[in-house]
């Protein structure tokens, strides 16, 4: 294979890196005035790559000598990572127009472009090194994105603590890497795989070091409990269009790498980090639930949402399973559109000099003031729920279902047993809503497409999504069979 | 024999010196031993046959990394009197570190020069008429290249992200235009004047 063949496997990647350097020169000689115009071209790149995902990209193929896998299963992470960052970009401009502080600069659509970018050959990686150095390019993006509002304490806040105990995971995740390198000879996921692949009492304490050292960085980036404290701070403190990236895009690329880490690199060893994801997956979903009962602040609460969700999925990866994987991806793809929809609404709460406010109290009588925005949010926060006519039920059923048919049986029931704990919190906030008297309303939605995407998100979730099962559903077997 | 007394030697001069890093109080001396890790570091390299990464760990850490970290935290407040009354008191020490060092610079070129000891087989499987640099240039413009790329892109990203949070426009300042001064003529700046006498010099 010739290296432009190798690289027409990547050209998603390519596009979007390339489009990011002209943007970059565009808006460096363009100055303030640029940022309509790169933010609107920076979607379109982003759709430029949507389409370039329909080429070879999605074809199967192992470009660099297995550095680079373009497979299904990449190719539907993409699609999400994509759609996800576009809504993160388009978000923006209304986000900053009304904050006191920084202005919206060109180099917002330009990181969220880089960061995509990144998210894209993490999904990709076939080696550790491929792994480490997306992971790395998406982070870093992410770090300067999260302090984007210089002028805001919380922003700033939030940016250090991100890359202080992002460097730290990164650290983690490397020292696993390199035992994992020492002892199995080889960076590459095939390598490494047959490495694995000896009987469990004859598996050496270096590769299960490695491997608990990986799996450690992994659950880092995933948010997921024990490394979840970062968190909520910095999904409160990041601006709210950023903040929805992370809790999307980002999200989506973390769960999956780990997914593609631990089943094509260390499949084998399927005994071992099974242990590990089922404590992740159990903690995430108790500690998620039970620490968002006391939160005032509606951004704090998605956050402990989103490690309650992160938990739901990795029960799928426990399974380890086709069907697993599938159902990791569906819930991932029904995720995005839950979570992408609250924080369309959250962008909505402000007051009516333009403030934007973050208190759950403010959402009190919201049916009687904004009685559509109040049922869009009700239908987002019940989705997440798994409450039946909605379709994050669909979601937590694949997820549980794959668990039993893996013999998970028990992992199952309690899963089920802990959903409950979580709805309690989201019930609150759709009775603040209903059944609390109005604290003041906010004014109306502005912007067409804001307005138009919650819409969307909202007829997606019901009664769309019930038509998309069959389609979503092989599309995404298709997908996690390309691992196995 | 001489390469495992070496490899024994450097490796727990590393050790220990990582873990006094870690463990001393005062900022400037951890940044010391962490340059003395980085040394015996190198020591470790060169035994394993890698003498490219070693010269890269000596140069990259120890010359550019480690002391700009020394001159960051001597930007913090640190009572430089008080450390100063110690250095006759911590001069027999300093001594034999330096003794310790020159010994392990002339059992490492010894050990050098009796071959690689068994972790060659394993850590450099480059073949032996090829240097370092050549075998590692080889993979890293052909089979990584991509990833070297890549790593370039987070280069990009680190330096967007310096300027993106630092930079600011400010006020009040004149900043040089290099265009207008080349395109200023001397008639616009000076005249000829003729002065009469008893007459005030008109500006």
């Amino acid at each position: 294979m010739d290296y432009a063949t190798n690289l027409l496997l990547t050209l998603p990647e390519l596009v979007l890196s390339i489009g990011a350097i002209i943007l970059m020169l565009v808006s460096a000689w363009g100055g303030q005035g640029s940022t309509r115009a790169v933010s609107w071209t920076s979607v379109a790149i982003v759709g430029g790559a949507l389409i370039a995902l329909a080429g070879p990209a999605s074809g199967g193929g192992v470009a660099f000598e297995g550095l680079f896998r373009a497979d299904a299963f990449a190719a539907f992470a993409k699609v999400l990572i994509y759609v996800a960052a576009a809504i993160a970009i388009v978000m923006a401009p209304g986000f900053f127009e009304r904050t006191s502080g920084d202005d919206l600069r060109p180099e917002y659509p330009v990181l969220v472009l880089l960061s995509a970018a990144g998210a894209g050959i993490m999904v990709s990686a076939g080696d550790l090194l491929t792994l480490y150095v997306g992971l790395e390019l998406q982070s870093l993006a992410s770090y300067v994105l999260a302090t984007f509002m210089r002028r805001d304490a919380r922003s700033a806040e939030a940016g250090l603590k991100y890359f202080i105990l992002g460097a730290l995971a990164s650290g983690i995740l490397l020292y696993g890497i390199s035992i994992v390198y020492g002892f199995s000879g080889t960076t590459l996921f095939e390598g490494i795989a047959a490495a694995y692949a000896v009987p469990s009492a004859e598996l050496s304490k270096g590769l299960l070091f490695g491997l608990v050292f990986v799996f450690a960085g992994i659950a880092f980036k995933l948010a997921a409990v024990p490394f979840h404290m970062w968190t909520p701070d910095v999904y409160e403190g990041a601006p709210t269009p950023v903040t929805a990236l992370f809790a999307t895009a980002q999200k989506v690329a973390a769960v999956a790498l780990g997914v593609r880490v631990a089943i094509e690199a260390m499949g084998p060893a399927l005994f071992q980090w099974r242990q590990i994801v089922i404590f992740a997956a159990l903690a995430s979903i108790v500690l998620g639930a039970v620490a968002a009962i006391g939160q005032q602040n509606i951004k704090r609460l998605l956050a402990y949402s989103s490690i309650n969700n992160v938990g739901f999925a990795l029960i799928g990866l426990a399974a380890g399973t086709p069907e697993g994987v599938s159902a990791v991806l569906t819930y991932m793809a029904i995720y995005i559109a839950m979570t992408m929809g609250s924080f369309l609404v959250v962008l909505q709460m402000r007051d009516h000099d333009g403030t934007p406010v973050e208190s759950i109290a403010s959402l009190s009588g919201m049916s009687r003031t904004r009685p559509a925005l109040a049922a869009a949010l009700a239908i987002f926060m019940l989705s997440l729920a798994g409450i039946p006519p909605l379709f994050g039920f669909w979601s937590k059923f694949v997820v549980f279902d794959a668990a039993v048919q893996a013999g998970l049986l028990p992992l199952a029931a309690i899963g089920i047993a802990l959903s409950t704990i979580g709805a309690y919190y989201y019930l609150r906030i759709v009775k603040t809503m209903y059944f609390d008297e109005p604290a003041g309303s906010f004014p109306p939605v502005t912007s067409r497409i804001e307005g138009g995407l919650i819409a969307a998100s909202a007829v997606f979730l019901f009664p769309v999504g019930w038509f998309l099962i069959v389609p979503l559903g092989a599309w995404s077997l298709t997908a996690a069979r390309s691992l196995f | 024999m001489i390469q495992a007394i070496a490899f024994y030697l450097f490796a727990t001069v590393t050790i220990a010196s990582a873990a006094l890093t870690i463990s001393s109080r005062n900022p400037v001396h951890s940044v010391l031993w962490l340059i003395l890790a980085f040394f015996n570091a190198a020591g470790l390299m060169v035994l394993a046959g890698a003498e490219f990464i070693a010269m890269l760990l000596i140069i990259v850490y120890v010359g550019a990394v480690a002391v700009l970290f020394l001159f960051v935290v001597m930007m913090l407040d640190i009572d430089v009197a008080e450390m100063r009354a110690g250095f006759v008191r911590y001069l027999p020490l300093g001594l034999a570190l330096a003794v310790a060092l020159l010994a392990e610079i002339v059992i490492g070129i010894g050990a050098y020069g009796a071959g690689g000891i068994e972790l060659a087989a394993r850590t450099a499987p480059a073949a032996q008429p090829v240097p370092n640099i050549q075998a590692l240039g080889n993979l890293l413009y052909t089979r990584y290249l991509f990833i070297f790329e890549v790593a370039g892109l987070v280069l990009l990203v680190a330096m967007i992200g310096a300027i993106v949070l630092t930079y600011r426009k400010r006020g009040g300042v004149r900043p040089q235009s290099i265009p207008r001064q080349n395109a200023r003529r001397p008639e616009d700046a000076t005249r000829n004047v003729n002065q009469p006498i008893g007459v005030g010099v008109e500006l």
